[in-house]
């Protein structure tokens, strides 16, 4: 019973280092930032909460008690990573790096001056 | 069983974080760096946890707390350092 669940967490696990290898592709093949923070930001945080859950139900199973210290890191890095990947992202518009000549729309562009004024 | 699901694993993230590394030397502007540096430390994150498994230990689990708060101190110092030129603010100089 322990053992069939220990190799399940490890499939999962093998699965958060898969989805951590896609978000690693889409960072080298993808045209710009903005699409590049996209796959960044979300794919390899998905793919470490998965690992670090079953890092914590791992230790759970193994040793018969929950671990605090894992628990406060799957909560901190959930909480953070998608604020640094906004403060990057908004970083990089307002210091003027171009969007991929294809996208679609700007919807920050008539709002541009406004802020800046703001900011100032 | 388990030690190879976890070792193939640890060679997944490995070629991922091959692959941040190449963005971080490439990447033609400073906040493509940025993303593959936090990226790259959330990826350590990962393979630290992957390791107290393969050990069966608890010692290193102080560790990924300390790679996230570093890593995203960093980030933020960063986005602050590109969008304003400074990373604290003096209020008494503007």
């Amino acid at each position: 019973m322990k053992e069939n669940l220990e190799v399940i967490l490890a499939f999962i696990i093998v699965l958060g280092a898969l989805i951590s290898l896609i978000s690693a592709i889409g960072v080298i093949r993808l045209p710009d930032v903005y699409t590049r923070n996209h796959a960044a930001s979300k794919g390899a945080t998905l793919g470490i909460l998965l690992i670090l859950s079953c890092a914590f139900l791992f230790f759970w199973v193994e040793d018969g008690y929950m671990n605090a210290r894992l628990l406060l890191g799957i909560i901190f890095v959930f909480l953070t990573a998608p604020v640094a990947g906004h403060l990057i992202s908004r970083a990089a518009y307002y210091s003027g790096v171009p969007l991929w000549e294809k996208s679609g729309q700007d919807a920050l562009k008539t709002k541009n001056k406004q802020g800046k004024q703001k900011q100032r | 069983m388990i030690d190879v699901l976890l070792n193939v694993a640890l060679v997944l993230l490995s070629v991922s974080t091959l692959g941040f590394v190449y963005r971080v030397i490439k990447g033609p502007t400073t906040p493509d760096r940025v993303i593959a540096l936090d990226a790259i430390g959330i990826n350590l994150i990962g393979i630290t946890a992957i390791t107290c498994i393969v050990l069966r230990t608890q010692a290193f689990l102080e560790v990924i707390l300390l790679l996230g708060i570093l890593a995203f101190i960093g980030t933020v110092a960063f986005s602050k350092f590109i969008e304003k030129g400074v990373i604290i603010e003096d209020e008494r100089k503007s």
